[in-house]
């Protein structure tokens, strides 16, 4: 069944977390990643892929430079899942 | 029909020496600043590199590969008339004909070996070493060279700021020689075509030609991210059909030697392939960057000359890079 857009940031704090160490509380829908979450360009592959495999959802390499923000990434999600 | 005789080969093949050699100029990341914006802290952290050698104009891509093959030679207790073939693997060497493996052969005083370059990136040593175990198995030379030398230094665009801080200088060799056991795995190794643009000479030769002192001089340029995630999820995938392949488990593994490209890929794959804490993992790309072709052999040398890894040990080894072309296996270490 398709994750609601809750689940989604609820499943990204958590690989958030997982991979650069931040508190899952501060993955919020408006934080950007690379400002405000210190999510760089490498470890925001790493969250890329861990997102795909929870989320079951393909996100090719053009598509993960738009994906500014917590919210991007959980609307990107929420289209595209399978 | 006229019967043809066979070749008589050995049994299996060996690595028998490792030698390597990094140019005498140490470059700090300080120097990489002059020109372009940017700091220590990001280039460590987004590289884990600290220092890098540059050749000098005598380094040149024929004199440190004689250096490294010396070392090989010495290490494998082989003498030059007994190698009867070199590979060289490189993709900076600027002179495109003769190959500069006849060169090599010549200088360090080998007889008549077969001798010929190769163009696989940084996956250029698993090529060389699966292309040298092949003619000593088959029965086509007894001692190989495989050589992997780069003076990538000559292929940076100081300017960008991507990739200014990660190439490096230097020549690693290795000397394949007969085996009454196995000691290199079968190679797990490929080509993507399609994905030729993600890392790539900027311009062709012919190019800088036709626009003489306009052009800027062709560079290697990358997609990072494209780049990290193929190398950390596709190639930890390659690196554990290699140890399938060999009936190796990770428990029963040593060491891990993967092409130098960037630490974040190093620590990146160590955790996608699960390796155990007992595993030792080279990081020579801290204070010798990305030197394509030679990163393999120059780390192993590093790892058995300091202590971290002995004679005996069961390597992964797995090289990736421009192309795509990738190639893994398991080696015994010489």
């Amino acid at each position: 069944m398709a994750a609601t857009q809750e689940e989604i940031v609820t499943g990204l704090a958590d690989i958030v977390n997982e991979i650069a160490g931040i508190p899952t509380e501060d993955v919020q829908l408006d934080k950007s990643f690379t400002d405000d979450l210190d999510v760089d360009s490498l470890s925001m592959v790493e969250v890329v892929v861990a997102a795909e495999e929870r989320f079951d959802v393909k996100i090719p390499d053009e598509d993960v430079k738009n994906l500014k923000t917590v919210g991007d990434a959980a609307d990107y999600i929420l289209k595209h899942q399978a | 029909m006229s019967k043809i005789k066979p070749s008589q080969g050995a049994p299996y093949a060996r690595i028998m020496g490792v030698g390597g050699y990094r140019p005498t100029r140490v470059v700090p990341n300080e120097v990489i600043l002059e020109t372009i914006d940017s700091s220590d802290e990001w280039i460590r952290s987004r590289s884990g590199i600290v220092t890098r050698h540059w050749a000098s104009e005598e380094e040149t891509v024929a004199a440190m590969s004689v250096e490294a093959a010396g070392k090989a030679l010495a290490d494998a207790g082989i003498t030059a008339e007994q190698v009867d073939g070199v590979i060289v693997s490189t993709v900076s060497h600027f002179k495109q004909t003769p190959a500069v493996a006849t060169e090599i052969a010549d200088k360090i005083g080998a007889g008549r070996p077969a001798a010929f370059d190769i163009s696989a990136g940084c996956a250029g040593f698993g090529y060389g070493l699966t292309l040298a175990k092949g003619m000593v198995v088959e029965g086509s030379a007894n001692y190989v060279l495989v050589i992997g030398v780069e003076r990538l230094s000559d292929l940076t665009d100081l300017e960008d700021r991507a990739t200014a801080f990660l190439f490096g200088d230097g020549a690693g060799a290795v000397v394949v020689g007969p085996a009454r056991e196995p000691a290199i795995g079968p190679t797990v190794w490929g080509s993507e075509g399609d994905k030729s643009e993600t890392i790539k000479q900027t311009v062709p030769w012919s190019d800088y030609r036709n626009a003489g002192e306009v052009a800027k001089f062709p560079a290697i340029t990358q997609e990072g991210q494209a780049v990290f995630r193929w190398a950390v999820f596709e190639m930890a995938k390659v690196a554990q059909q290699a140890l399938d392949a060999a009936g190796i488990a990770v428990d029963d593994l040593d060491v891990f030697i993967p092409h130098q490209a960037n630490m974040r890929i190093i620590d990146s794959m160590v955790k996608t392939l699960k390796l155990p804490e007992h595993v030792t993992v080279a990081r020579d790309v801290e204070t010798t960057g990305n030197t394509s072709a030679a990163s393999i052999p120059l780390a192993m040398e590093r790892l058995l000359a300091t202590g971290q890894a002995k004679s005996g040990d069961t390597a992964l080894v797995i090289g990736f890079g421009a192309g795509l072309v990738y190639a893994a296996t398991v080696v015994t270490l010489p």
